[in-house]
C-alpha cells in the first residue's frame, strides 16, 4: 500500500525525523489559514500518487497566504497528467508546507535486498533527481549499507557508509541519526520502501526530509486495521481500487483483451500468449485457488468495468479449483451481465469435462490448449 | 531416489483442523503419503482423517517421529509455526500459506540460515511431490507420474500446466518442487538445482521462473558453473509492466531488477534453452535427453 506524501511524513515525524511544518487538507477554504499559520511563504503540494507531479503543475510556491489560496483553488479537483500517468489523477487533497531554503540535496532510502535477504539503506549526496538516473550515470555516488538481521544497524558501519558517500561534515551526524530512525520506522511498520528524495540540508545547517515516500507490505495490513480500510485509496486506477475492495488480485494493463485465470504464474503466462498471438492484454486477474462460482462471477463483473475490452480469455487449470464451479460462475455472469464481446475459454483439469458440457450451448468458444485459445481470442477480438 | 521427500517421509501437518489443512491432508493420505501427525493448538487429542492431532509440534515429533512438516496455518501465525517445527527438530518444512508478511519471512529465513537445522520450502507455494510416494502441498495428484525429470517452479498452476504436458509426453518426474511466489522464499532455485544435480535418478531438470528478484539469474550462474545435467527453462510474465505486482507478492519488476529479459539472457548465456511457450518444454526436454544418450 502506497502512502501519500502527507501520510509518509506523519509516520516519519512520529519517529522524530525532521520534516517541514505543514498540514494536509481536503478543504480548499482552509488553505489560507494554514498558510498564514506557517508564515505565508509556503509550498502547495497536490497529494496524488504519481511520478512527475512537479512538472504536471502539482507543486506550487506561494509568497503570501492569498497566493497559496489561489494555487489551491486552481489545483483542487483538477486532473493532473504526467508522462508517467497519461490518464491523469484528480487532486482531492493538498499538503501545505513551509518553504525551506535548501543548500544541498541528498538521497536516502530503506528497502529490501531480496537476493541477500537483508534490509539495505541507500545513501547518496546526489539527491533531488531520479535515483535510477544517478545509478545509471554514476553508480559510485550511491552507497549501500546492509543491515545485518542479527547485528542490526551498527554505528561503525553507519559511519563507514556515510564516509564512503562523502557526506559533508555539517550533515554527517544528523544523517546518521536520521538513518537509524528510518530503519526503526521501516521494521516497526512493515514498510516495503521508505524513500526520502531529497533530504535537504538547509542554509542554516539543518537536515530535513523535504519529500517522503512510504509504502507498506500489503501482506502485513492485518496488523494495521485503520490502514487496511483505506487501502483502496492508494490505487490510482478506479478498477484497481474496486478490485482491492472486492479482494481480487487485479492489475490494469493498457491492452484490450481481458484475461482471467487461476494462479499468478498461469495468468501471467496467458498474458504472454495473447501478446505472442498479436494481441494486447487488458489486465491481470487471478481468481485465486478454489474459487467458487460467485467469486468467478464477481471477477467477470469487474473485468466488464473496463470499457476498452474487445474480448475475454478465460484460462483455468483446475487443481483445487473445480472447473465446473468456474463454468457455473461464467454462465451466471453472462446471464446477468450484458457481455457482448467474444469470449474464449480454455478449461483443463479437475471436473473439466463437466465444465465443457455446461458451456456447450453458450456463446463461449471452447479451446483445448492455452496457445490455441490465445490465438482464437486474438482472431475474434480484432475481427 | 528423489529429493527432500519420499515414501519414508513421516509427515506432520500444522493447521490440520483448518479447511485447507484438513482437505489436503485427506488428499495426501489418499495419494499414499505417510501423514503421521497434525498440530493445532487447543485441539490436541482429537483426530483428523485418522491422524492424531497434538497441541504442539514438539509433542507430535516425540510421539510420532515426524521428520517433515507442511504448514497450513493462517498468515498471521504462519512464521511462528515454521519456527516451532524447526525448534522441534524437523529438518524439512514447507510453508503453503500465502500472504505472510515479508518482515516475518525475513526473520524466519535468517534464523533458519543461522541455525542450519531446517530447510524451508515456500511460503506461498504449492508444496512438493515425489510422484507415487509423497505429497506435501496442494497440487492435483492425477497429473504427476514417476520418471527422470526434476521440476522446480515459482508458480503453482503453471507447474500443473507444464507437468501435465510432461506426463502426456511420457516424461515422468522424480520430484516437483514449488519454491513459491514470495519475495523472501526459503529454498531458492540454486538450492533445488544443486539437489537435483546430486540426485542419481534425476536426468534432466525443468526450471520455471517468473518476473521479480534475481533468483533465476543466480540459478543460471550455478547451472553454468556446476551442473552436468541438462536444464530447460521457462519464464512467465514477459508482458508484465514494471512497478506492478502480478498476483504473487514477489512478481514485480522494481528498480530495473527482475525483468524477463535479464532472466532469459542469463539462462541462455548459461546454455539453458528457454522455451517461448509452455508447449515447447516437453520437446526441449526430450531432445536434451536424446543428446545425453548420444553422448554415452
Amino acid at each position: 500500500m502506497k502512502f501519500h506524501e502527507y501520510q509518509s511524513k506523519d509516520l516519519l515525524e512520529r519517529y522524530g525525523v525532521p520534516v517541514p511544518k505543514g498540514k494536509a487538507t481536503s478543504d480548499v477554504n482552509e488553505v489560507k489559514a494554514i498558510a498564514e499559520e506557517l508564515g505565508g511563504k509556503v509550498v502547495v503540494k497536490a497529494q496524488v500518487l504519481m511520478g512527475g507531479r512537479g512538472k504536471a503543475g502539482g507543486v506550487k510556491l506561494a509568497s503570501t497566504s492569498e497566493e497559496a489560496a489561489q494555487h489551491a483553488k486552481e489545483m483542487m479537483g483538477k486532473k493532473l497528467k504526467s508522462i508517467q500517468n497519461p490518464d491523469g489523477l484528480v487532486v482531492e487533497k493538498l499538503l501545505v508546507v513551509e518553504q525551506i531554503t535548501i543548500a544541498e540535496e541528498y538521497y536516502l532510502s530503506v528497502l529490501l535486498d531480496r537476493a541477500l535477504q537483508k534490509l539495505v539503506v541507500m545513501i547518496s549526496i546526489e539527491g533531488g533527481m531520479d535515483i535510477e538516473e544517478v545509478a545509471a550515470k554514476n553508480p559510485d555516488a550511491i552507497v549501500k549499507l546492509y543491515v545485518d538481521p542479527a547485528w542490526g544497524l551498527s554505528d561503525f558501519e553507519l559511519r563507514k557508509a556515510l564516509t564512503k558517500a562523502k557526506m559533508p561534515k555539517t550533515a554527517f551526524n544528523q544523517m546518521a541519526v536520521m538513518i537509524k530512525k528510518l530503519v526503526k520506522a521501516y521494521t516497526e511498520n512493515d514498510a516495503e520502501l521508505i524513500e526520502i528524495n531529497p533530504v535537504a540540508l538547509t542554509e542554516d545547517g539543518k537536515v530535513i526530509a523535504a519529500d517522503a515516500k512510504v509504502s507498506i507490505d500489503d501482506n502485513a495490513l492485518f496488523r494495521y486495521k485503520s490502514l487496511a480500510e483505506s487501502a483502496s485509496d492508494s490505487f490510482s486506477d478506479p478498477i484497481e481500487a474496486e478490485a482491492s475492495n472486492r479482494g481480487i488480485a487485479y492489475v490494469r494493463l493498457d491492452g484490450d483483451i481481458a484475461v482471467i485465470g487461476n494462479g499468478a504464474g498461469l495468468v501471467m503466462c496467458s498474458m504472454d500468449e495473447i501478446k505472442a498471438a498479436g494481441g494486447q492484454p487488458a489486465n491481470f486477474l487471478d481468481v485465486g485457488g478454489g474459487a467458487q462460482a460467485e467469486q468467478v462471477k464477481n471477477c467477470v463483473d469487474l473485468i466488464m468495468m473496463d470499457k476498452n475490452i474487445k474480448g475475454m480469455f478465460i484460462n483455468i487449470f483446475g487443481g483445487i479449483t473445480r472447473c465446473d464451479e468456474v463454468a457455473k460462475g461464467i454462465i451466471s455472469a453472462f446471464d446477468d451481465l450484458d457481455v457482448n464481446i467474444p469470449v474464449v475459454a480454455r478449461i483443463e483439469g479437475t471436473a473439466a469435462e463437466e465444465a465443457k458440457e455446461m458451456l456447450l450451448n453458450t456463446k463461449i468458444v471452447p479451446e483445448s490448449t492455452m496457445q490455441g485459445a490465445a490465438a482464437k481470442i486474438v482472431e475474434l477480438s480484432y475481427r | 531416489m528423489s529429493i527432500l521427500v519420499d515414501k519414508n517421509s513421516k509427515v506432520l501437518v500444522t493447521g490440520i483442523t483448518g479447511r485447507e489443512g484438513s482437505f489436503h491432508t485427506e488428499q495426501s493420505i489418499k495419494y499414499g503419503t505417510n501423514v503421521v501427525a497434525g498440530v493445532t493448538p487447543g485441539k490436541g487429542g482429537t483426530e483428523v482423517h485418522g491422524v492424531p492431532v497434538f497441541n504442539t509440534a514438539g509433542e507430535a515429533v516425540k510421539a510420532t517421529g515426524a521428520n517433515a512438516a507442511a504448514v497450513f496455518v493462517p498468515a498471521p501465525f504462519a512464521a511462528d509455526s515454521v519456527l516451532e517445527c524447526s525448534a522441534a527438530g524437523i529438518p524439512f518444512v514447507t510453508l503453503i500459506t500465502e500472504g505472510v508478511p515479508v518482515q516475518d519471512m525475513l526473520r524466519v529465513a535468517n534464523i533458519l540460515k543461522q541455525e542450519g537445522k531446517t530447510k524451508l520450502l515456500g511460503g506461498n507455494c504449492a508444496g512438493i511431490i515425489t510422484p507415487s510416494e509423497c505429497r506435501m502441498g496442494i497440487m492435483p495428484t492425477h497429473i504427476f507420474t514417476p520418471g527422470p525429470i526434476g521440476l522446480v517452479s515459482r508458480s503453482g498452476t503453471l507447474t500443473y500446466e507444464i507437468v501435465w504436458e510432461l506426463t502426456r509426453a511420457g516424461l515422468g518426474q522424480t520430484t516437483c518442487v514449488g519454491i513459491g511466489g514470495d519475495p523472501i522464499p526459503g529454498l531458492r532455485f540454486v538450492d533445488v538445482l544443486e539437489m537435483f544435480e546430486h540426485d542419481p535418478k534425476t536426468k534432466a531438470v525443468v526450471m520455471v521462473g517468473e518476473i521479480g528478484g534475481s533468483d533465476e539469474e543466480v540459478g543460471a550462474e550455478y547451472i553454468r558453473d556446476h551442473m552436468s545435467k541438462p536444464v530447460v527453462s521457462f519464464i512467465s510474465g514477459r508482458t508484465a509492466p514494471p512497478g506492478k505486482r502480478m498476483g504473487h507478492a514477489g512478481a514485480i519488476i522494481s528498480g530495473g531488477v527482475g525483468t524477463p529479459e535479464s532472466k532469459v539472457k542469463a539462462l541462455s548465456d548459461a546454455g539453458v534453452p528457454v522455451a517461448d511457450k509452455t508447449s515447447q518444454i516437453s520437446e526441449l526436454v526430450q531432445s536434451a535427453l536424446e543428446k545425453l544418450k548420444a553422448n554415452i
